[in-house]
């Protein structure tokens, strides 16, 4: 399955305005997309509570996958929010 | 009434109280519903999919606002808004109350059982993330509300009216368990005098959203929400106190302290020590980086306790060096150029850490290995911080000093500073809390580069008085004659060595006490940030031989109240200033 490794650098980690900005934009792909932290279980990158609990701090590295038509498009924008500060 | 809680916005504020109480019931646990569970689910959907339609149409109001001065609080409020409109249609959500419904679960108790999963989470994670289980309860409340046309508990639209006629209206001080973003985003200063929650903390958005606005908030208030509706309060949001049965006097009191603070804030950065120009840098104690903002607002001009051991209270292991290394940054980067000291890990007595544990029963933990003694048996746990600290001061300006608590000997001073030099720090300096310390002070101070007196402990153990016993609460009174002694004794040995020697106990919070421990000889004072604007405004006020006449005149009293009376008369502008 496609994926993309990102760093969060946002001093906030993937909470709050950098989560919610996630999560829209996650919601409006096609197909599911997944969220991890290494070697843990992903959750549903459509689900902010999901996200929220994750507790991605920042300098955290998360996994982001999807697979299917246009996947690649999602996930690079996806890295492009969670990398951004 | 007199309550107590954190002050998390600073300045005063007054009005009749409005208690937000009424909360939207939960709903009872055995409720099913009728049978057919496709239209019970599209219902339960649709009052989520409301939710969070009229969570965004705030949101919306909140990107729009009439009054531009409003932008800063509405920005900050319109993103709570738009998470909290996500919560209410998060997908994980959905299916959870599907699931319920399917099981014959009626929709509001679905709703609430949905909800209920992701806020144990939440509130289990602790910190930044229990805090975000106030939105939570308000999406489902809001929900819940609207399944079962409960009323919403609501704020105030306008002010309470004037007191008498003619007068002017009077913001409410709003009382409440906890504000839901919903509810403070659009509230304005014409409305609100003061906030005051019984739950919450730093980053909660009542602190955040009262900070924004410029209004007084007291959070992690218990027993605020017993306050009489209509009541006067008088809310400190500095100091973290909640008062009932104000009289005008007070409320003059507060407004002309409150002016001397604002007065010393506005001159924040201004190092401007005595009123005839002796430098003393006031300086903030802080737990972690969380209290940095706060230390910043109030004018410090650098860090002067840094307790490092609130970083990893209840952690079953040292946390890593990384994480340490970005803690203490944190505090480097917000003071470039100035002095930011450090205290290495102080565990023991009433801060136990599961990673530094006493080596056996100890009957007496106060006078057990603590401090130092706990960090020379857990060598590598002091070289680790020692090692993160050097690496965050690696890359900053501010001039990182590292110090040691409970120390009793020089040769446990030189100890320490070897221990420091070993890693490249280059300033070390011991804590005076052990009254040996400040009778042997010259003999430490020749051995580190400064000396801090924490004035708590100092007087614990000159008074062989427990600190956690409030009966024994005169002894640990810092204007106690012996303890001053003890502190001139620190500040004169530091002296005869050419050392410096600060104050980062709570008793340089005071401020008639402030100037006498600059007449007694300190260089520079540390305390909780919410101090220093009293603290600068007083000491600005006074020329350095006045604070040593208040100094004298303090150690020729017999006992704390006379002591303190007697140096009051030699600072005649505390009274003016409402200090």
């Amino acid at each position: 399955m496609p994926e993309r490794k990102v760093t969060v650098v946002a001093d906030v980690g993937l909470h709050a305005r950098p989560a919610a900005t996630f999560v829209r934009a996650a919601a409006k792909a096609p197909m599911d997309v997944w969220i991890a932290k290494p070697g843990r279980d992903p959750v549903n990158a459509k689900s902010i509570l999901q996200i929220l609990a994750l507790d991605v701090q920042q300098d955290e590295t998360v996994v982001i996958k999807a697979e299917g038509d246009g996947a690649d498009a999602v996930l690079d924008e996806l890295a492009n929010i969670a990398g951004s500060p | 009434m007199r309550l107590t809680g954190a002050g998390v916005s600073p300045g005063a504020g007054h009005g009749p109280a409005y208690i937000l109480t009424a909360s939207v019931p939960e709903p009872p646990e055995d409720s099913a519903h009728a049978g057919d569970a496709d239209a019970e689910k599209e219902r339960a959907l649709a009052a989520l999919r409301q939710v969070a339609d009229e969570l965004e149409a705030r949101a919306a109001r909140l990107d729009r606002p009439e009054d531009p001065a409003s932008g800063g609080p509405g920005r900050e409020g319109a993103d709570i808004l738009r998470a909290q409109a996500l919560m209410a249609t998060d997908p994980g959500l959905t299916v959870g109350v599907e699931a319920l419904v399917d099981e014959g679960v009626a929709a509001p108790r679905a709703v609430f059982s949905a909800f209920a999963k992701y806020r144990d989470a939440l509130a289990g994670a602790g910190g930044y993330l229990a805090e975000r289980v106030a939105d939570l309860d308000d999406v489902r409340d809001r929900a819940i509300a609207v399944l079962t046309g409960h009323p919403l508990p609501g704020v105030p639209a306008e002010p309470a009216p004037p007191a008498e006629p003619g007068g002017a209206p009077r913001p409410y001080v709003l009382v409440a368990r906890d504000l839901a973003p919903a509810d403070t985003a659009l509230l304005s200063r014409d409305v609100v005098a003061a906030f005051v929650t019984e739950g919450g903390g730093p980053t909660s958005h009542t602190a955040i959203l009262a900070r924004a606005m410029g209004v007084p908030a007291v959070v992690g208030c218990a027993g605020a929400t017993a306050i009489t509706p209509g009541a006067t309060v008088l809310v400190d949001g500095s100091s973290g106190e909640v008062r009932t049965d104000v009289s005008a006097e007070d409320l003059a009191r507060a407004a002309s302290l409150d002016q001397a603070r604002r007065a010393a804030r506005a001159r924040a950065g201004e190092s401007r020590g005595t009123r005839d120009g002796h430098p003393v840098p006031l300086l903030a104690n802080i737990g972690g980086p969380q209290d940095l903002d706060a230390a910043l607002r109030n004018g410090a001009e650098g860090v002067g306790l840094y307790r490092t051991e609130f970083l990893f209270l209840g952690r079953r292991h040292a946390p890593a060096a990384e994480e340490q290394e970005r803690a203490y940054r944190a505090a480097l980067v917000a003071f470039p150029g100035r002095p930011v000291v450090v205290r290495a890990l102080d565990a023991g007595a009433d801060k136990p850490l599961a990673f530094l544990p006493p080596p056996g029963d100890e009957p007496n933990p106060a006078l057990g290995e603590r401090g130092l003694r706990l960090l020379r048996r857990f060598g590598d746990v002091l070289d680790a911080q020692l090692g993160a600290l050097a690496r965050a001061a690696a890359s900053e300006t501010a001039e990182l000093q590292v110090m040691a608590p409970m120390v009793a000997t020089a040769e446990e001073a030189r100890w320490f500073a070897q221990a420091c030099r070993a890693r490249g720090l280059r300033r070390a300096g011991v804590m005076v809390e052990v009254p040996a310390a400040a009778l042997r002070a010259a003999s430490l101070a020749a051995e580190v580069d400064f000396l801090s007196i924490g004035t708590n402990d100092l007087a614990q153990y000159a008074f062989a008085a427990d600190r956690e016993l409030g009966t024994l609460g005169d002894l640990q009174d810092p204007w106690q004659p012996a303890l001053l002694d003890l502190v001139r004794l620190a500040a004169a040995g530091a002296a005869e060595a050419a050392r410096p020697c600060g104050v980062c106990g709570e008793a340089a919070a005071d401020p008639a006490l402030a100037c006498v421990l600059v007449g007694l000889g300190v260089t520079s004072l540390s305390m909780a940030a919410a101090a220093l604007p009293a603290v600068r405004a007083g000491l600005g006020e006074h020329t350095l031989e006045q604070c040593r006449e208040a100094a004298e005149a303090a150690l020729a009293a017999t006992g704390p109240a006379s002591a303190r009376a007697a140096a009051r008369a030699c600072l005649p502008a505390l009274d003016r200033l409402g200090l």
